[in-house]
């Protein structure tokens, strides 16, 4: 049976591709104003790379913030739409099938998934807030201008702890851009925006109970700036597989072969 | 294609007294709005308030009640935001409880809502102001509201009594020391109310409308009792247009015999099996004040087979109820006698109070826990909503460890930000958004898209 996940989030949209349980191939690509022509595209993209049409996909399941724009809508035709919530818990518990937590923060939102046996037993989402989320990075990688790829390396060589006590994303860069006058090298000012973003996570992470295996998704999970403060602060060690961006799509793709699950 | 998932489907029909409870509710902020013209007095409280007792000083006199008040403020988000914007204007806080600012902020507006949504000119000032502290925003907003009504010229004199003694166990005799307390209060509010008011006290007048009070807290409570019944005859959006009258005019005839209609009606659904919505296959409670602007989230629930039976707000707030030594929670058993006396009638409305379960958790989360742990069980709920309020500190008091006791409990729970008076706090989009993940969580997909 071959399925497909789309997960189109806030900043990227995610095409997994499965064959029978294997994955084929998988796809990103920036999401654009146009949402269903942005997750079309990159969805076209990994039907190339898997060398497969359209009518070769026998069910998708569409996740993320931007998954109604691509439910029963061609040409990608989702079956379902389903949360991230749900999609998350199933990509981390296919490839570690010990997770009892998970943590996906990607662009727009951070959660906290715990899990059971591959079922969701509780979660939390942030509130309104990009200050725990990957946007807060990329907003103050153009504070400090810098490329937001750097931003995690260049976090990894300050040992300095500098709080930074703004509670939302606006008002962090003006405390930034405040460090900056103060000629805090941009080092240390990388590595409190990375400790401000995880100690915004693990709060709220530690709202449901932080319980091993810990496994951390979505985009952020790719810079390296993150993990570190994140673990210090839940006091665990963490799981970041391989693409951990894909984890919700594969998830989708995943509950596309077993509906009912 | 839409998917489309087969679920037993119900039958349902509409309240027939649904036309009796808007009349009733209309009427009620019209005759405080005309009480002059009729020749009667004015007061405002809480709902929470003692109204049995200005009830003394005739038939005349009516009441505006101020938390429901700043719910139908709520309601109607465009003069709602004007109310926000001139408490701000005048210097109060956005964090203050929101249907206090909802009220102020008609007083500073001069205007005043009709529950159809029509503005009218010109804020009616009471003539006095009767109240009770149990929280401390109720501590605060008439004393607001007095000083608001003198810079516009008016006197309006006040008297609060303050009741915060603890919550009696349903196993032990109340403490005297806290029923004379209340007692004494009421007695010297009964004697300034004759000096400010000018009027006869009449205990006759009081004697009855202890009696209604009793009667009507107690028959809303056994409304709520027949919501066990599966499929549940009303859900929770239908209780709030129906439990407000108690919050209103619960020492009222005419709020008595509503209910009694209203119990004869929902027993009546019960027999025949006539469900609040066609489609029940997973039922949750809530808590707290719902944001009201925002009332849609609960059609949203119905699309996946979900239906709120209640709350311990609902049930609680103007419902009385009785712990039964195996644990079960019952509507509250009305006293054997109607009060004879002045003395009987103050005797019997503190014990009554007292036992106020929306009051309980003032003192200690942990009760209010249990109480919700009593409705899950005995109303077969699957989970529950916890409405995270940042418009009522009061009710949200402890909320936190609310969720912690439910989940040790094992029950599902799903908490939400929101605000029930201030739609600037409440994330429409994203509540729907995380609503989804949890019923996806819980196993649930839509029935239809």
């Amino acid at each position: 049976m071959i399925t497909a996940g789309v997960d189109v989030g806030a900043k990227f949209a995610k095409v997994v591709i499965l064959k029978d349980g294997q994955v084929l191939t998988r796809a990103k690509a920036l999401v654009g104003f146009d949402v269903l022509k942005s997750a079309s595209d990159v969805f076209e993209t990994a039907l190339k790379a898997a060398g497969l049409l359209g009518s070769d996909i026998q069910r998708v399941v569409a996740t993320g913030m931007g998954r109604n724009a691509i439910l029963h809508k061609p040409p990608i035709n989702a079956d379902e739409a389903g949360s991230e919530v749900v999609a998350g818990a199933a990509g981390a518990y296919h490839i570690v099938p010990t997770v009892k937590t998970v943590i996906d923060v990607g662009a727009e939102e951070g959660r906290g998934i715990k899990v059971e046996g591959g079922k969701v037993k509780d979660f939390v989402i942030n509130e309104r807030c990009a200050a725990g989320a990957g946007t807060f990075v990329e907003a103050m990688a153009r504070a400090l201008e810098v490329k937001v790829e750097d931003m995690g390396p260049l976090s990894l060589k300050s040992a300095n702890a500098i709080p930074m006590n703004a509670q939302c994303c606006v008002f962090a860069e003006s405390e930034v851009v405040s460090l900056i006058h103060s000629k805090i090298s941009k080092e240390d000012i990388a590595k409190a925006i990375h400790d401000a973003i995880a100690g915004r996570i693990s709060s709220m992470v530690l709202r449901i109970g932080v319980e091993k295996d810990v496994v951390l998704i979505g985009g952020c999970a790719l810079d390296p700036g993150f993990l570190p403060p994140l673990e210090k602060e839940l006091h665990t060690s963490m799981i970041v597989p391989e693409f951990p961006e894909y984890v919700s799509a594969l998830g989708a793709a995943l509950i596309a072969v077993n509906p009912t699950r | 294609m839409a998917s489309t998932i087969e679920v037993k489907e119900y039958p349902t029909e509409p309240l027939k007294c649904w036309e009796q409870a808007k009349n009733l509710r209309k009427n009620y902020y019209e005759d405080y709005l005309y009480a002059h013209e009729k020749g009667g007095l004015r007061w405002a409280g809480g709902a929470w308030s003692f109204s049995a007792i200005p009830a003394g000083l005739g038939e005349d006199v009516y009441c505006i009640t101020g938390e429901p008040y700043g719910a139908t403020v709520a309601f109607f988000k465009d003069y709602a935001s004007k109310c926000h914007d001139a408490t701000e204007a005048a210097g109060f806080p956005r964090t203050l409880c929101a249907y206090m600012r909802n009220y102020w902020g008609s007083i500073l507006l001069d205007k005043y809502i009709l529950t159809d949504g029509t503005v009218v000119d010109g804020y009616p000032p009471p003539d006095f102001i009767w109240q009770d502290h149990i929280c401390c925003s109720h501590g605060k907003w008439y004393q607001l509201v007095k000083w608001l009504e003198k810079k516009r010229g008016k006197e309006v004199p006040m008297f609060s009594v303050d009741v915060s003694v603890g919550y009696p166990s349903d196993f032990s005799p109340e403490e005297e020391y806290k029923v004379n307390y209340i007692m004494e209060q009421l007695n010297d509010g009964i004697d300034w109310l004759e000096k400010v008011t000018g009027r006869k006290y009449d205990d006759k007048l009081l004697c009855e409308a202890v009696w209604n009070e009793i009667k009507a807290t107690s028959l809303w409570a056994e409304i709520c009792a027949l919501n066990q019944a599966v499929p549940a005859p009303l859900d929770e959006k239908t209780m709030y247009s129906l439990y407000v009258m108690g919050t209103l005019m619960k020492h009222h005839a005419e709020c008595v015999a509503f209910y009694q209609t209203l119990r004869d009606e929902v027993k009546n659904r019960v027999q025949r099996g006539i469900a609040a919505v066609p489609h029940e296959r997973f039922r949750v409670i809530t808590d707290t004040q719902p944001p009201w602007g925002f009332l849609k989230i609960f059609r949203e629930m119905e699309k996946y087979g979900a239906v709120s039976v209640g709350s311990l707000y609902t049930f609680g707030l103007i419902g009385m109820w009785q712990y039964q030594p195996d644990g079960a929670w019952i509507p509250r058993p009305i006293p054997s006698r109607k009060p004879q006396t002045r003395e009987e009638a103050l005797q019997i409305i503190v014990r009554w109070t007292l036992h106020k379960p929306e009051w309980a958790h003032f003192y200690q989360p942990e009760l209010k826990t249990k109480m919700m742990e009593s409705i899950v069980k005995q109303w077969k709920v699957n989970a529950v909503l916890l409405h995270y309020n940042r418009g009522c500190e009061g009710l949200s008091l402890h909320i936190a460890e609310n969720r912690y006791g439910l989940m040790q409990a094992g029950i599902p729970v799903f908490p939400f930000e929101g605000n029930m008076g201030d739609e600037r706090d409440f994330d429409l989009a994203g509540t729907m958004a995380r609503l989804t993940a949890f019923f996806e969580s819980m196993g649930l997909k839509k029935l239809k898209e």
